[in-house]
């Protein structure tokens, strides 16, 4: 192999590792854009003072007050919730399930990552 | 016409308009323009037939005659129902849906929030409850006035065409007869003439933010709280009452 092919292939490997690193929106933002319904919007609700906002699911809707009234109806009807966030889902961004390998599996032999190599006093409670 | 003769009316007045506009609304299920505001309007809805029911089953107490709430909904006909002309008008499309909703919806926030201080202790209870439900409404039909109105092209003009169609309802409600003088004497409800300046001045605020045009006629229909109704009211009741009136005493 002459030295300026090598060159060319290492360079083509680089970004396809740097794409593949690279971040991909949640949903491709020009078929959004292009799309005459109304933008896609990611409710969280909180399910009680003290606890975290948790994903609930999607809606669509015209605006954000919109979103919250349409979240209102559609995930808080059964007395779900004290609180809820919206966001437009184009402003998500996920991670890419092609890279699952690199993101998690090193966590899974770190088991020393996890509390419980210590030994706890009796008289510590609530941990 | 003694007092709990005109409370008995009175109280259908209000049942009647979270019912026959609860049924309304309820016709949009399964039809509305998107899937969120199905279930939307039909949580509206059956808001409304929540309130028509506790109405109902404290007008049947008062008049006394061992009538309940279902007798008093699947069993009456057109001309004993007491209901605003505005409530009975057709879903036409969204735009007439929500002009009929906020016009009503005003109208009925400043209701109850008078009538949560009635001197009969019922009265003020169930108004109590409903007004948490009711100031929900107001506010959705509102936005929905403003993002329609001030929309676009197209919105805009249903929304004009709506508002100029249903404005000769709008006032009704202010229109008192004997039952409402003798209720606001007894501090059951409220002097509506003292509310209609308010209901104007949130009314006329809305549609500027909203871009429309209050209408100029100001010729107002009257009759459905006296029980004269526009023809749409029987066709809302064979509907609502067939199954009661082909399978009596049916239950669920």
């Amino acid at each position: 192999m002459r030295k300026n092919d090598a060159n060319a292939s290492s360079k083509k490997l680089a970004d396809c590792i740097l794409a593949s690193f690279e971040q991909r929106p949640f949903f491709d933002q020009k078929a959004i854009e292009m799309n005459k319904d109304w933008p896609l919007w990611e409710v969280f609700i909180r399910a009680k003072n003290g606890l975290s906002h948790k994903h609930a699911g999607s809606l669509h809707a015209a605006d954000a007050q919109m979103a919250i009234e349409n979240a209102r109806d559609v995930y808080c009807r059964r007395n779900e919730g004290v609180s809820i966030w919206v966001v437009e889902s184009k402003y998500i961004t996920a991670s890419d399930p092609e890279d699952a390998d690199a993101l998690f599996e090193p966590a899974q032999d770190k088991i020393y990552r996890h509390p419980t190599f210590y030994n706890l006093p009796d008289e510590v409670k609530h941990i | 016409m003694t007092q709990q003769e005109a409370l008995f009316q009175y109280l259908l007045r209000l049942g009647d308009n979270a019912l026959i506009l609860g049924q309304r609304l309820s016709e949009w299920c399964g039809h509305a323009p998107v899937l969120e505001q199905d279930i939307a309007i039909t949580n509206l809805a059956l808001d409304l037939i929540g309130q028509a029911r506790n109405w109902l089953t404290l007008a049947g107490e008062v008049e006394g005659k061992g009538r309940n709430e279902d007798q008093l909904a699947y069993l009456r006909d057109a001309r004993d129902f007491h209901n605003l002309l505005l409530v009975e008008q057709p879903n036409e499309d969204w735009a007439h849906t929500i002009v009929r909703q906020f016009l009503f919806d005003q109208f009925n926030y400043l209701l109850h929030n008078e009538l949560q201080h009635s001197t009969d202790e019922r009265v003020a209870a169930i108004a109590a409850k409903s007004l948490k439900e009711i100031k929900y409404h107001l506010k959705y039909s509102s936005e929905w006035m403003v993002r329609l109105g001030d929309g676009t092209e197209e919105s805009h003009n249903r929304m004009q065409r709506a508002l100029d169609a249903l404005w000769r309802y709008s006032s009704e409600a202010f229109l008192t007869d004997e039952i409402d003088q003798l209720m606001a004497e007894a501090g059951i409800g409220p002097d509506l003439h003292k509310l209609e300046p308010l209901y104007h001045q949130y009314v006329a605020q809305v549609l500027d933010e909203a871009t429309l045009q209050p209408p100029t006629d100001t010729y107002m229909q009257r009759g459905g709280k006296q029980g004269l109704h526009t023809e749409f009211l029987g066709y809302i009741l064979a509907e609502m009452q067939f199954l009661q009136r082909a399978y009596p005493n049916m239950q669920w």
